[in-house]
C-alpha cells in the first residue's frame, strides 16, 4: 500500500503521460452521505490495448527490473481492502478511465496526502500536458484547469517560476 | 487572488523572457514509476523544480519518466547534458538533489559520490 492516496494519483497520471495523453482529468469526490471517497482519472492517451497485460497482484513479472503496471493492482488492492471498488475502462473516443472508490472512514484508508504538491509537480514537470483537477469535499468544490490558465498566459510557459509561485499560492488559498 | 493576476505576471515575465530564449542546456529526469514514487521521488522532483525555478535557470528542463528498471536504487535521477555523458544518480533525496543542482547543474561538476552510472 502507498502511504498516501496522492501517490496513487501521481502514479496513475504518470501512466497516462507515458501513454502520450495530452489531456488528463483528475477528480476527487468525498461524499458524506454515502461515506465514500472516489478518485477518477480520465485521459486521452493510447489506452490499454487488448492483450496487453496489467499485472495482477498474484504474480510478478519475470522480466528483470521491470515492474510495468504494478501501480494499477496496487490501487485496486487498496480500494478493495478499504471497502470500495475499482474499475478501468476505455474512454471515448480514446484513452482510459480509472475509477477507485473507498469507504471514507475505513480504518485502513491511507490519507489523501499532499494534493497541492502532487498537482503542482505534475504541472511543473509536464507543461505541455493539459490537466484538469477537481476536488469536491465538504460542500466545497475546487477546480484547476491548466488549459484556461494557459489562455491567460499566452506564450509564457506555465512552469515559469512566477506562474508556479502563483499556482502554489492559489492552491494554498482555495484547495 | 484570482486568475486575472496571471495577466500581470505574464506582462512582467514576457519582458525578461525575450532576453533569455535559449535552448535547454540540461535536462533532469526523475524516475517516477510506482516504485520511484513509493521510494520518495515526488519530494525529489519537487526539490528540483523549486531549486531550478528559484535560481531562474531557464535553460534547465525538469521532467519525469516511468519505470527505469533500477528499483533497488530509487529514487533515480538522470542528468542529460549535450556532448557529455549521461549521469545516473541513485538513492537521491531532497538534500542530495540540492547538491546536484549546485555542483552539477550550476558548476558543471557531477556529484560522483551519488552517481551510479555514467553513459
Amino acid at each position: 500500500m502507498m502511504e498516501e492516496l496522492s501517490f496513487h494519483i501521481m502514479d496513475m497520471v504518470i501512466n497516462s503521460i507515458e501513454a502520450e495523453a495530452k489531456h488528463i482529468e483528475v477528480e476527487i469526490v468525498e461524499d458524506d452521505i454515502s461515506n465514500t471517497l472516489t478518485i477518477l482519472i480520465r485521459d486521452d492517451g493510447k489506452g490499454i490495448k487488448e492483450g496487453e497485460k496489467i499485472m495482477d497482484d498474484r504474480f510478478i513479472t519475470t522480466k528483470k527490473g521491470k515492474t510495468v503496471g504494478l501501480g494499477i493492482p496496487l490501487l485496486k488492492g487498496t480500494a478493495e481492502t478499504c471497502g470500495g471498488s475499482f474499475s478501468l475502462k476505455s474512454n471515448n473516443p480514446k484513452g482510459i478511465e480509472i475509477r477507485a472508490s473507498f469507504e471514507k472512514n475505513h480504518p485502513d484508508l491511507p490519507p489523501l496526502g499532499n494534493l497541492k504538491d502532487t498537482f503542482l509537480i505534475l504541472i511543473g514537470a509536464n507543461p505541455d500536458v493539459d490537466f484538469s483537477f477537481t476536488v469536491k469535499k465538504g460542500g466545497h468544490e475546487f477546480v484547476l484547469d491548466t488549459a484556461k490558465i494557459k489562455e491567460q498566459l499566452e506564450e509564457l510557459p506555465i512552469n515559469h517560476p512566477e506562474v508556479m509561485d502563483f499556482l502554489k499560492k492559489y492552491m494554498e488559498e482555495y484547495l | 487572488m484570482n486568475l486575472e493576476e496571471l495577466k500581470k505576471i505574464r506582462e512582467k515575465a514576457q519582458r525578461d523572457l525575450q532576453l533569455r530564449q535559449k535552448q535547454a542546456r540540461i535536462r533532469i529526469v526523475v524516475g517516477m514509476g510506482t516504485s520511484g514514487i513509493a521510494a520518495g521521488a515526488r519530494e525529489v522532483l519537487k526539490t528540483f523544480l523549486e531549486e531550478i525555478g528559484r535560481r531562474g535557470l531557464t535553460d534547465v528542463v525538469v521532467t519525469q519518466t516511468g519505470e527505469k528498471g533500477l528499483a533497488s536504487r530509487e529514487p533515480i535521477v538522470e542528468v542529460y547534458e549535450e556532448n557529455k555523458p549521461v549521469i545516473i544518480y541513485g538513492n537521491i533525496n531532497s538534500e542530495k538533489a540540492k547538491r546536484i543542482v549546485v555542483e552539477h547543474v550550476v558548476n558543471g561538476n557531477p556529484v560522483t559520490e551519488f552517481a551510479i552510472e555514467a553513459i
